[in-house]
């Protein structure tokens, strides 16, 4: 998996717990906190899908690795054992 | 019509499910019904055979309004008139729940006295225990910890049954079961409070699964018309805005909610010395034509309690 891959995955999975979020118009440096309506339901629901979409599991301890795309892509390149950036 | 809350006046059926003729079961989904709410999904209370309906599908009727006959084995059905049509107003979805909950909380502050506790709750114990039990979890089985708050309010019925049901004609009537109303906001705007049933006597993992479904389809999906008529307590949790303590307005004809904070860090005092805890804010906002400031305090306490052998929830 490339990492422009893991990219539309995030937001994939962002998009479908958020639908009134265009995938166009998020901003992947802006934390996702500041763009996005999320309760701990759907942050919780953005982690399972992002576990069926990739295999990883982000423990409750890292859900601070994930407050923005770039980060969450990040995360889950290097969970993936990708070179970092 | 069922009625599926006090705000509700009419629904438009939307689609029969069950044809005329057809073997109906307690629980059975019979037709779909649109509401302020969303569309429905409207359950059968009794087992029978579905005689015939009596409104089509389009139609706006009143609550109340006969939508089908069902005859038991072997009876015939009896006869009623077809029903009054109203007019049909597709008004625009927001618009019609906005005026819906305009409709109840004004009912609400009109007519009931509400009385407002509240107390904080040491969740160093219960915050312990879930972040040990998540990480033995696959993240599909992971809990939040509104699921042990929602559990928590539905054992302290046991120990204060007077704060779980309804204020009708002057008197308290005490819920058939623990029904927990769960306060969802919709994306945008509008919120519903739909009922998960016997919630005391669900484990943590079914409270979890129900909340995930039910939000699921709060936000998207369908509901069912019992899961939005018989909440007889409601919870609302605010803590995801950062709020840290709410107190909220009653949905008659219940006389209790519970509203909850954010759960936070915050110095405690403990014996002789101070230490960081992890504490949340419970307040109670309850009938005081049903109850008395002593009774929404003693179910403070018996939440408390509760919270602090999660092990035990």
């Amino acid at each position: 998996m490339t990492r422009a891959e893991i990219q539309d995955t995030v937001i994939q999975a962002l998009v479908s717990v958020a639908p009134e979020v265009g995938s166009a118009t998020l901003k992947a440096d802006v934390p996702l906190r500041d763009q996005v309506d999320l309760d701990s339901m759907d942050f919780l629901r953005f982690v399972m899908e992002l576990h069926k979409q990739v295999g990883v599991a982000v423990p409750e301890a890292d859900y601070g690795k994930l407050a923005s795309v770039a980060d969450a892509v990040d995360y889950v390149a290097a969970r993936l054992g990708l070179p970092a950036r | 019509m069922p009625s599926l809350g006090a705000d509700m006046e009419a629904g438009t059926l939307v689609q029969w499910l069950k044809q005329p003729g057809d073997t109906l079961a307690r629980g059975d989904i019979i037709a779909i019904v649109d509401t302020e709410k969303g569309a429905i999904e409207i359950e059968v209370f009794e087992n029978g055979v579905l005689d015939r309906t009596l409104v089509t599908p389009g139609q706006k009727v009143p609550v109340g309004t006969v939508l089908a006959m069902i005859r038991g084995a072997g009876e015939a059905a009896s006869p009623v008139a077809p029903a009054p049509a109203i007019a049909t107003a597709p008004a625009d979805k927001a618009t019609a729940m906005r005026s819906a909950i305009a409709a109840a909380m004004s009912r609400s502050k009109r007519e009931i006295p509400h009385v407002y506790l509240s107390t904080t709750i040491d969740m160093t114990k219960a915050m312990t225990w879930l972040a040990a039990e998540n990480e033995k979890r696959g993240v599909e089985r992971r809990l939040l910890p509104v699921v042990l708050l929602l559990k928590a309010v539905a054992k302290a019925v046991a120990d204060v049954p007077g704060l779980n049901g309804f204020w009708i004609d002057g008197t308290f009537k005490a819920g058939a079961g623990v029904h927990v109303g769960c306060a969802i906001a919709l994306r945008g705007g509008g919120l519903v409070a739909p009922a998960i049933h016997d919630l005391d006597r669900k484990d943590l993992d079914t409270i979890m699964r129900e909340l995930l479904d039910l939000t699921g389809r709060v936000r998207g999906g369908t509901l069912r018309s019992s899961e939005l008529a018989d909440s007889t307590i409601t919870v609302t949790n605010l803590g995801d805005l950062g709020v840290e303590e709410a107190f909220a307005v009653i949905h008659p004809p219940q006389v209790a909610i519970v509203a909850f904070g954010r759960v936070m860090s915050r110095p405690w005092v403990a014996d002789d010395h101070v230490e960081p805890r992890t504490v949340l804010t419970a307040t109670i906002s309850a009938d005081h034509r049903a109850v008395d400031g002593r009774q929404a305090g003693q179910f403070l306490a018996a939440i408390d309690r509760r919270l602090q052998i999660p092990e035990h929830l």
